[in-house]
């Protein structure tokens, strides 16, 4: 095998570079502390209150800019979702569903007698209401920038593995710089500029803050323009349109639990990991006996090839 | 195997009448139930079965997602999302066929690895290999069809890029680019071709795979001493029940392997990116294939430099299809008389370094090509400028503050200066894709066919049944 000495210790190598080179653009996103319930093996499920919790915060926060029209009302009360119960197998009987999709009035397919656009309260089976009425509208309410459907959001973002979108939109909510760190001062033309101050390790320096952007450490992009320090060493991440949203106690939980920015970050990226697949329960429920009987009927074939091979030398 | 006789029997009425008509259990019974199979094959063997059943997976779920799926720009990716949603049990359906494209490639590679390391595409068993090789041909063209169907990010721009690369042929090339898009760029009309060649290609598969099995059954299996069968009594067993209990086991801890993505990881296969609705005014920073693409992308992108009047990017599409091009020529590149690499000592280090390559090219694909592997030294400061007087130059640093005290400096007497890096000269990954490149072709252009004529094989057995004993041993008492 001296022939392949070489490429393992090329192997080697990579694998020490590739951990430096994690350096470059947005910070690793690192799952909450506990970590996520529902990325538990072999049966992990969603957190119900907590789904219940993120739903609001959804509703109160993210969905004055953000669709979500993959999802209808009546997902909510489906199994695995927030608002399911036993009493209501059919989520369109759900009078919490119901009472939910009454709130926004939406623009019905079917014209009325005259052709004229009928208004009418959303049911259950109709899909989430757009902020906007298109795209453009939408980009123009926000400098531009087009706020993403959230609909899968959570499958978008990270390497596929269960739980990380959630843990990448749980880390970006929580990850903006504090108020405080945020300074202020005057150019030449005596403009007022935003900047960061960065002073650990050898990421020293300011870091501008470009008007109508936010800086996150945890957003894809490249600070280098914005940065005045050592280009070697410029901090993580990048710009994003979209302000910090979750500051300490930005809604009221109906069930009492404190809204710390990471309680509501935890919860929204939870209930948004629910949108994203919402029949993960279903799938998380089966996976388990499947295994099961894999396994079992895999050993059934071991003792069976053992049986009728056990006079043939082979 | 060809001049086996048969041993069926039909014994009821219906089953005489049908024999004499069309044969077609006595074909079944011959060729899955009494077909004598080598004693000595070992688990590398039961692939063949397992794809068997990757493909059976893939159609019957494939055809129930044709049922729900709709074919069009607007609605493709909501099509995909609604199948998980609102099909009763489409989640599963669909993850099934998702991941099941993966472990089908899988699959697929151990069974050609597995080839290569036994011979088995020497005499008498060329026509097999080279129908493997025209199903491993239609399996990439179906995987790649496939992938643009959910209407994601990735779908549209890797059907781009490889849609271009038929653009660097030339002359034509930029006919066969219109033709395959239907049109000026990739858009609806591409993904309704796409789709409906994504359903008819499988079935092509299938009808490849029968002449593969009956490629198969003339010369009989290969085996892990690459010897022929020379005594049917004692060499082989009947394939049922003998293979069919050894297949099935196999068959059952591939189909757990399969689970746990299905059930535990279904996306870590894929790309995120791929869950974003496509948008032909936004390019993904990374565009990179499914991971069982990526060894043929890492070569095509190892070619950064031109060939006499041959420029890079054409070079680049000869290698990639220069890479499957070569498998065709395998019977007839490797000069060994000894099959299995088994009895050959050096050319089986060759072949674990190909297997190598192939996994180290995987790696090259998936990265950018500009990364550093291995660093020499580190990234300097690099200040350019033009001083006062309007001279030019640039300067090099090590330090942050004495670069940023020069680019002040030269900027406060009346000059401009910019500061930058000057990244360290390192081995990257295009060079490793380069060199593995080297070695992928070298093997079976050069190695395989030089050595066969210089090396000396090492303890090749007699037949079958003597390296199952050893060579002094009594023969076996016949199977049950």
């Amino acid at each position: 095998m001296n022939l392949l000495r070489p490429l393992f210790a090329g192997l080697g190598a990579l694998a020490l570079s590739l951990a430096a080179d994690a350096a470059g653009g947005a910070k690793k996103a690192e799952a909450p502390e506990s970590g996520w319930p529902f990325a538990k093996v072999p049966a992990g499920q969603l957190d119900k209150e907590s789904l219940q919790r993120g739903f609001q915060v959804y509703k109160e926060v993210c969905a004055a800019c953000h669709g979500m029209e993959l999802l209808s009302y009546r997902n909510l009360g489906e199994k695995g979702g927030p608002f399911y119960s036993d009493e209501y197998p059919n989520a369109n009987d759900n009078p919490l569903v119901k009472a939910i999709a009454a709130e926004y009035e939406i623009l019905d397919a079917t014209p009325d007698e005259f052709g004229d656009p009928v208004f009418r309260p959303a049911v259950p089976a109709d899909t989430f209401r757009s902020p906007y009425p298109n795209d453009q509208a939408a980009r123009a309410a926000n400098g531009g920038a087009l706020p993403p459907d959230l609909s899968v959001i959570t499958k978008a973002r990270g390497k596929g593995a269960e739980g990380d979108g959630a843990t990448y939109v749980y880390a970006l909510l929580k990850g903006y710089p504090d108020f405080d760190k945020i300074k202020f001062k005057e150019d030449e033309e005596g403009n007022f500029i935003n900047y960061l101050e960065f002073d650990k390790g050898e990421t020293v320096g300011e870091l501008i803050q470009p008007i109508g952007v936010y800086y996150n450490p945890y957003f894809a992009g490249d600070t280098t323009p914005q940065w005045d320090g050592d280009p070697r060493h410029k901090p993580y991440g990048g710009f994003i349109a979209m302000p910090a949203q979750l500051p300490d106690g930005r809604v009221e939980y109906m069930d009492g639990t404190e809204a710390t920015t990471a309680q509501m970050a935890y919860d929204v990226a939870m209930f948004l990991h629910w949108a994203g697949d919402p029949k993960q329960t279903q799938r998380k429920s089966m996976a388990l006996p499947v295994m099961l009987y894999l396994v079992f009927l895999s050993i059934l074939l071991w003792f069976s090839y053992k049986r009728i091979w056990r006079n043939v030398a082979h | 195997m060809s001049g086996h006789e048969s041993t069926y029997e039909p014994k009821l009425g219906i089953t005489k009448w049908l024999d004499s008509r069309l044969p077609i259990v006595r074909l079944a019974h011959d060729s899955f139930v009494d077909f004598p199979t080598p004693k000595n094959l070992n688990y590398w063997y039961t692939f063949g079965g397992i794809l068997a059943v990757c493909l059976a997976i893939q159609i019957i779920t494939g055809v129930v997602l044709a049922m729900h799926y709709t074919a069009s720009v607007d609605e493709a990716f909501g099509s995909v999302e609604r199948i998980m949603r609102d099909v009763p049990f489409g989640w599963l359906i669909r993850n099934i066929h998702m991941v099941g494209a993966s472990m089908f490639f899988l699959a697929v590679y151990v069974h050609m690895f597995r080839g290569l390391y036994y011979g088995s595409y020497k005499a008498p068993r060329e026509v097999l290999w080279l129908l493997g090789c025209v199903i491993f041909l239609l399996m990439m063209a179906t995987a790649f069809l496939g992938y643009m169907l959910p209407w994601g990010q990735m779908s549209l721009h890797g059907a781009n890029v490889i849609i271009n690369l038929f653009g660097a042929i030339p002359l034509v090339g930029e006919s066969i680019q219109s033709w395959l898009m239907g049109g000026p760029s990739v858009g609806n009309q591409t993904l309704q071709r796409f789709f409906s060649l994504h359903y008819l290609l499988p079935f092509m598969i299938a009808g490849v795979v029968i002449l593969h099995i009956w490629a198969l059954h003339v010369p009989g299996n290969n085996n892990p001493t690459g010897k022929e069968v020379q005594d049917v009594e004692k060499d082989t067993v009947p394939f049922h029940p003998y293979y069919t209990v050894k297949d099935g086991f196999a068959i059952v801890v591939f189909l757990i392997i399969f689970a746990v993505f299905v059930f535990y990881a279904p996306n870590v296969l894929g790309h995120a990116d791929n869950y974003i609705e496509a948008n032909p005014l936004v390019t993904p920073a990374h565009i990179v294939p499914e991971w069982y693409l990526l060894p043929f992308y890492a070569i095509l992108r190892a070619i950064t430099f031109n060939i006499g009047p041959i420029e890079a990017k054409l070079l680049g599409v000869i290698f990639m299809f220069g890479s499957i091009a070569v498998l065709f020529l395998l019977p007839w590149l490797d000069t060994s008389k000894v099959k299995s690499m088994r009895y050959r000592p050096v050319a089986k280090q060759f072949f674990f370094g190909f297997v190598v390559a192939c996994l180290l090219l995987s790696w090259c694909g998936a990265e950018n090509p500009d990364n550093p592997i291995i660093k020499m030294g580190e990234d300097k400061l690099v200040v350019n400028y033009t001083d006062a007087a309007g001279l030019e130059g640039s300067r090099v640093f090590e330090e942050y503050a004495p670069a940023s005290q020069f680019r002040d400096e030269t900027a406060a007497a009346g000059g401009t200066a910019s500061l930058g890096i000057q990244v360290a000269p390192a081995f990257r990954f295009l060079h490793l894709s380069q060199l593995m490149t080297l070695y992928y072709f070298a093997y079976f252009l050069i190695i395989l066919p030089f050595l066969g004529l210089r090396e000396r094989p090492k303890g090749e057995p007699d037949s079958i049944h003597h390296s199952i004993l050893g060579n002094d041993a009594p023969a076996a008492a016949p199977a049950e």
